[in-house]
């Protein structure tokens, strides 16, 4: 079984392949005239104030959490779905509970305001 | 393997990855075209009749363009981050399948796989690649040191995880129904009816859901033209621009290809055309609806976009998974 993985190596090697010779092809062919004004990160043609590197509102991380609860969830829900004819009536009341309890949780951060965006 | 198998796998992916870059190529002059119809314009004209040489010009022209690194930026994501985005979505192309097995009209002895490979995780294997190219547009967008991209690549984050988890949610009706996550298994199962049937809302929802992903409008806000110049690849020249492009375009034969074999029954379709052509007509009809959206619909405001797949798309998922295996134990 483990043979059918082979071809996924080598179009990954391929791939790999590609992506970097031409980048690499490009850069080395392509003319470069760089001046002090074109080295500028564009800022609608300002002089940038400031750096990029600042501090992101927490929203972000908020949804990076619920991100991660609700992918884990899915990644348990990927085995349940392919047995599912096996695992019958059994198999549907404890996914049932299993998905109540983050919805649980999902309620929750609707209800604390999580989910807004202000 | 043998020897020989290798030689036959690699030429199987060269003519694919040949494939994958001429639809790539096209599918730009595509969409130029097909927006222009719709806004009463002839679109690009010049290069060869009709504009037919538009995307050769436009690759070599980006081909030699000046390499511009700017400042400031982080000189080892700025060179990673077009590549990290394009790599895995040429690798998803490993497990679909373009049609059953062909001969090649008998010029072949044995009958061959019209796929790269075949893996029983196929679905999970194209999920998962999936979203390892999210990190090439979230490094890039902070990569330049621009406060744009930052904000483009940011705000991509955000977008792709939250519709990430109703991307998945919207094909378990499909794995419930085949059982099994092997994409060609999963086709022999429509032959008497197209998943679509069965699965209206999974297919709408997997619908919306790889729209997000693509990053095309109406949810296109991490490139927001209008607020974020370009958003996360706004300092991006020459053939690491291009990656960018070339990248979402594969991106959009993948999810057609993907919505072709889970809802619309891959290549199954009365026998007057072959399977192959019968895959590649509902591939591009889905292409042609992601581009008609573009023309459609206006952007979505953040919060909206938010609010939306957090309180519509993934509720409405499960409720669809489990509407499906409730009707599957009812119908047993």
């Amino acid at each position: 079984m483990l043979e059918s993985y082979v071809p996924v190596l080598i179009l990954g090697v391929i791939s790999v392949g590609f992506a970097f010779v031409t980048l690499a092809l490009s850069h080395l062919i392509g003319e470069r005239k760089p001046t002090e004004e074109k080295l500028i990160p564009y800022e609608c043609g300002n002089v940038p104030i400031g750096t990029a590197r600042e501090r992101f509102p927490v929203k972000f991380y908020i949804i990076a959490m619920l991100f991660i609860i609700f992918d884990v969830e899915v990644a348990f829900m990927f085995p349940w779905a392919v047995l599912y004819e096996n695992l019958g009536m059994l198999g549907l009341i404890e996914m049932l509970i299993f998905v109540l309890i983050l919805m649980l949780g999902l309620a929750y951060v609707w209800g604390k305001g999580a989910l807004e965006w202000e | 393997m043998s020897p020989n198998a290798i030689v036959f796998v690699v030429i199987k992916i060269l003519v694919i990855f040949a494939l994958v870059m001429l639809v790539v190529a096209y599918l730009t002059l595509l969409e130029r075209k097909i927006l222009a119809h719709m806004q009463i314009r002839l679109g690009p004209m010049f290069a060869g009749p009709h504009g037919i040489l538009q995307p050769i010009a436009d690759g070599i022209k980006l081909f030699f363009k000046e390499d511009i690194i700017t400042k400031e930026a982080d000189k080892l994501f700025y060179f990673l981050s077009p590549a990290l985005s394009i790599i895995p979505t040429l690798m998803i192309f490993a497990v679909i399948p373009f049609g059953d097995q062909t001969t090649l009209w008998g010029l072949l002895k044995e009958p061959v796989k019209l796929s790269i490979t075949e893996l029983n995780i196929g679905l999970l294997y194209v999920f998962a690649m999936g979203g390892i190219a999210t990190y090439g547009i979230v490094f890039g967008g902070w990569a330049q040191n621009n406060k744009y991209s930052l904000l483009g690549g940011v705000r991509a984050a955000a977008q792709l995880i939250s519709y990430e988890v109703a991307f998945t949610l919207s094909v378990f009706g499909v794995i419930l129904l085949a059982g099994s996550l092997n994409l060609v298994e999963i086709v022999d199962k429509q032959k008497n009816m197209w998943y679509i049937v069965y699965q209206p809302v999974g297919f709408i929802l997997f619908l919306i859901a790889s729209v997000a992903e693509l990053k095309r409008t109406p949810f296109d806000l991490p490139e927001a033209e209008s607020e974020l110049v370009a958003g996360f690849h706004a300092d991006y020249s020459s053939m690491k621009f291009a990656m960018f492009f070339m990248a979402e375009y594969a991106s959009i034969i993948v999810c057609s290809c993907i919505g072709t074999v889970l809802f619309l029954g891959g290549w199954h379709g009365p026998s007057f055309l072959p399977p192959f052509v019968w895959y590649m007509l509902k591939v591009f009809v889905l292409m042609y609806v992601i581009i008609w959206l573009r023309a459609t619909y206006p952007r979505l405001r953040y919060d909206q976009l938010m609010k939306f797949g957090w309180k519509v798309m993934i509720p409405l998922g499960f409720v669809n998974i489990f509407a499906t295996a409730i009707v599957l134990i009812l119908v047993k």
